[in-house]
Order: C-alpha cells, then sequence, then structure tokens
C-alpha cells in the first residue's frame, strides 16, 4: 500500500482537489475528535464525573448530536445588526484556520504546499482570524460583543509577539523555515553522537516551548486566557449574538485552531511526522507519517487542555503585563542565547 | 511554460479587477468600517499579486504587517472611537472637495503610468523563479547592511517618539 501511494502522481487539478477536499474533511474531524477526547472526557475525568454518556458507545457521538442539533436552528442576526459584516465574520474565522492547514505537513509529500517560508507563513495566517473576531464583535451591534471583540483584539495582538519571537529559536537551530526542513533537521540530528531519539528541539528550546504554549493558550482565548468571551462578566464576547450553524462555525475554528497550532508545536519540537529510527525518506511513512503526528498532536493537546481545565481566568492588567513584561523578555534572551550557542558550538 | 504564464495573467486581471472594486469602495462608502473592510480586500489582493510574482516572503511579509497588524490597529481605533453601526452622514466630502480629489487620482495615475512604461519599455522578464527565503535575507544581511540598520534605527526611533507622546506624566 505505501509503495501504491508513493506511485501516485495525478495531473495539477486532480491533485489540487484532492487537497481541497482532504483539508475541507480533516479540519472538522480534527475539531471533533479534540472536542469530543478532551472538552467532554479528559475534563469530566479532571473533574471527577463521567461526562456525556447517552449518545453512542460511552457518549462518544455526543458532540456529533450536538453539532446536529446546531444546523437545525434559526440563523437569526440582531435587529440593529450590521447583516452583511454579521454574516461573514465566522467564515472569515473559519478562512484563517482552513489555511493554517495548508503548510501541516503530515510526512514529506503528504502537504497541501511544501513552503519554503512555512512557519513564517503559519504565523501570518494566524494572525487573519483577529479581523473576524473584531467583524462580529462590531457588527452584532451589542455592547458586550463590542467589549468581548476588543478584549479579543488587545489580547491577540499581545500575544502574538511572545509566539513569532518564541518560535524563532527553533528556526535559529534547524537554520530554515520550511517545517519538512525543520523535521529533518530534528531528526538527522544526534545529542553528542547518540542518535537514539533523534534531536527534538524541546531539549534545547524547552523555554520556546513554555512561551509557544501559552501564546497559544492566548491566541484560542482558552482559560486562563479567556477574558474576550468571559461568560461571567460580558456573557460570551463576540459570540452572545450568533446562533445556529454560524456559532457553530467558530466552536469548529476554535478546535481545529487549537489542534493546527498543538501539530506546529509537534513539527516545531517534537519532531513531527518522523520517528529518528527510520530514514525520513523512506515511503513507509506515507503511512505512519500521519500517525506519528496525531499521537505527538494529542500529547501537545493534552497539555493545552490540561491548562485549560486546571487554572482560573487571568485579569485583563496580569494578562497584558504577563505578554509584554515577562514572556516578550525572555522570549527575546531565548533568541540572543541560542543565536550565540549556534554561533559558539 | 506559456500555460503557465497565461494562467498567470488570467489571474492577475480577476484579483487586479477585484482590488480596483475594493479601493474604489474605500472612498466611496459611506460607512468608516466597511471602508477599512474593504481595504483589507484591497491589502490581500496585493499579497496575491506578490505571489503570483513568486515572491513568497514578500507576500507573506504583506500579510503579517498589513492584514494582521495594521487594518487590526485601524478596526481596533475606530470600535474604540466611533463604534455605531449604520452610516456616517459627516464622511462625505463637498462636492468641490470631491473634483480636486478625483484631479490628483487622474494625474498620479498619469505620472505613475508614464514612469512604469517609461522604466521597463520592451523589456521582457525570463522565467519567474521562486525567491528563496536565504536569498533575500543574504542580501538584506550583506550589499544593504547599512539602509537595514538606518531604517530599524529609524523605526525604534518613531516607536519611543510614540511612548513618550502617549505618556501622561
Amino acid at each position: 500500500m505505501t509503495l501504491l501511494l508513493a506511485a501516485f502522481a495525478p495531473p495539477y487539478w486532480l491533485s489540487t482537489l484532492i487537497k481541497v477536499l482532504v483539508v475541507s474533511a480533516v479540519v472538522p474531524t480534527t475539531a471533533l475528535i479534540l472536542g469530543m477526547v478532551f472538552l467532554f472526557k479528559i475534563m469530566s475525568w479532571m473533574q471527577s464525573r463521567l461526562g456525556p454518556q447517552e449518545a453512542g458507545p460511552r457518549g462518544t457521538l455526543q458532540l456529533l448530536a450536538d453539532g446536529v442539533k446546531f444546523l437545525q436552528k434559526e440563523d437569526i442576526a440582531p435587529n440593529g445588526a450590521d447583516r452583511w459584516v454579521f454574516k461573514v465574520a465566522p467564515l472569515v474565522v473559519l478562512m484563517s484556520t482552513l489555511l493554517l492547514y495548508v503548510a501541516l505537513p503530515a510526512s514529506m509529500h503528504l502537504v497541501v504546499a511544501d513552503l519554503d517560508v512555512g512557519v513564517f507563513f503559519v504565523l501570518a495566517i494566524s494572525s487573519l482570524s483577529v479581523i473576524g473576531v473584531l467583524m462580529a464583535g462590531w457588527a452584532s451591534a451589542s455592547k458586550y460583543s463590542l467589549m468581548g471583540a476588543l478584549r479579543a483584539a488587545g489580547q491577540l495582538i499581545a500575544y502574538e509577539l511572545p509566539m513569532v519571537l518564541a518560535v524563532i529559536g527553533v528556526v535559529i537551530q534547524a537554520g530554515t523555515m520550511s517545517l519538512n526542513g525543520i523535521v529533518f533537521a530534528q531528526n538527522t540530528g544526534s545529542i553528542f553522537g547518540w542518535g537514539g531519539i533523534g534531536f527534538p528541539y524541546i531539549l534545547t528550546q524547552f523555554v520556546g516551548f513554555f512561551i509557544f504554549i501559552a501564546a497559544v493558550q492566548a491566541e484560542l482565548t482558552q482559560p486562563p486566557f479567556d477574558m474576550p468571551v468571559a461568560e461571567s462578566e460580558i456573557v460570551s464576547g463576540y459570540q452572545v449574538e450568533y446562533t445556529g450553524f454560524r456559532f457553530l462555525i467558530f466552536f469548529l475554528a476554535e478546535f481545529a485552531t487549537a489542534f493546527a497550532f498543538a501539530a506546529i508545536a509537534a513539527v516545531l519540537f517534537l519532531g513531527g511526522w518522523a520517528v529518528p529510527w527510520l530514514s525520513t525518506s523512506s515511503d513507509l511513512y506515507y503511512v505512519l507519517g500521519p500517525i506519528v503526528l496525531f499521537a505527538k498532536v494529542m500529547i501537545v493537546a493534552f497539555i493545552i487542555f490540561w491548562v485549560r481545565f486546571t487554572y482560573p481566568r487571568f485579569r485583563e492588567d496580569q494578562l497584558q503585563s504577563l505578554a509584554w513584561k515577562v514572556l516578550i523578555p525572555l522570549a527575546l534572551v531565548n533568541i540572543v542565547v541560542t543565536a550565540v550557542l549556534k554561533v559558539v558550538l | 511554460m506559456l500555460a503557465l504564464l497565461v494562467a498567470q495573467n488570467i489571474a492577475f486581471y480577476i484579483i487586479a479587477a477585484l482590488m480596483v472594486v475594493g479601493a474604489i469602495r474605500v472612498v466611496t462608502t459611506p460607512n468608516v468600517m466597511h471602508a477599512a473592510l474593504w481595504l483589507v480586500l484591497v491589502l490581500s489582493g496585493a499579497a496575491a499579486q506578490y505571489i503570483l510574482l513568486a515572491a513568497e516572503f514578500v507576500a507573506i511579509t504583506q500579510v503579517l504587517v498589513y492584514l494582521g497588524a495594521i487594518i487590526v490597529l485601524f478596526l481596533f481605533g475606530i470600535m474604540l472611537t466611533r463604534a455605531k453601526t449604520g452610516n456616517d452622514d459627516d464622511l462625505d466630502n463637498k462636492k468641490s472637495a470631491k473634483f480636486i480629489g478625483a484631479g490628483i487620482g487622474v494625474l498620479l495615475l498619469g505620472l505613475m503610468s508614464y514612469s512604469l512604461i517609461d522604466g521597463f519599455k520592451d523589456t521582457e522578464f525570463g522565467d519567474l523563479m521562486v525567491q528563496r527565503t536565504a536569498e533575500v535575507s543574504d542580501s538584506i544581511f550583506s550589499t544593504y547592511l547599512l539602509p537595514f540598520e538606518v531604517l530599524s534605527v529609524l523605526l525604534l526611533a518613531a516607536l519611543i517618539g510614540a511612548i513618550v507622546i502617549a505618556r501622561r506624566d
């Protein structure tokens, strides 16, 4: 089967069609998996309760049922809303999520576009979702929505910087911005001549990993960084006026983005789709690559959701000073140290 | 190669038409928020044109800087100061001002067209090569090192100036 996949070389239009179909199938699937495993099962387990039990075996189909429920609801726009902007806003957020999956490599050839500037592309695209959030908050013509959108914009701008700076350490160490190139660099490397586990960058870039995960948490507006959607203060921020499938799109985009960021963290810090004791050019990766990547993504996602279910919410000023006074200086020091060691060693 | 160039030309005209429509709407729409959103279309069109020219790094920098930062700052500023939905009546200029604006627009168009046509004449570009990011960084940190450093200091000065102006004490 792996040889069959390796020999498959479709014409341009067919490969484009296949890529579009695969991405549009993968995005909701990943959102469903994260929602089901973490939001329902792991969260219940951490809070010593059972979680959903009725739909499907052990309640595993609950989220699917919820999705269908959302689709059945009426599509309502508030009276004073700017209809056009209000309706397009969730799609802008979803679009930025879909574009994130373009650069994610699931093996050397299983990637929509193997960009030379992969890391840079991912960081640039992830900043587009803010536009959708601001559109949603403004067009809803509601004070809670506007407050939520302003908080979201302030937070996303603040945490964009540490995220970019955290990744630079990895880029310096690998000497490339291509996501596949970073995977190769980690799996062909060795620790003092011992190549048993390759050289995952989490060993040297653990500061970068910590900052990256904290910034991802903030970008996803998840607890403890959920000021923009704080239920107890501003109901649920920019999402408050949305119902039916438009709300579902926001939900989908949040969890699919969580998966995409976990995958990026897995690629940058944990060695991505490869295992070190199998050559990266092996044909086996057509099947093995996605499985290995998925396993690593679940590990990173577990950390993200573990923090989400554990810590209480930051206050707005604490949140801003954490980004500007702690994470950004720390990331800058990390860059300087990495650059010096790269030249010296 | 020829087929690729034809496809590239078609894509160029489609994107250019979208950009022109967006640019006209930026200045004609009576709603300041809509103007900012039309500007998103124009700037992302510019990014798409850079990709057609095989300049990936420039295109993605365009997205990061203009769409991810400047537009967000615009929207943020508009929403903080005037957040009402619906049209603003005081956004439109007087009729005389409109004619002067249109005149300046036509003049600029003529100047740009003349300098572009005069500058390139019958020059034909060879095969487009994807510009590697490593090449960009190599030329920035060797040939253009001095301008790059001067620009960095200039930006730093602007940053410090903004902070000094914004401080209350």
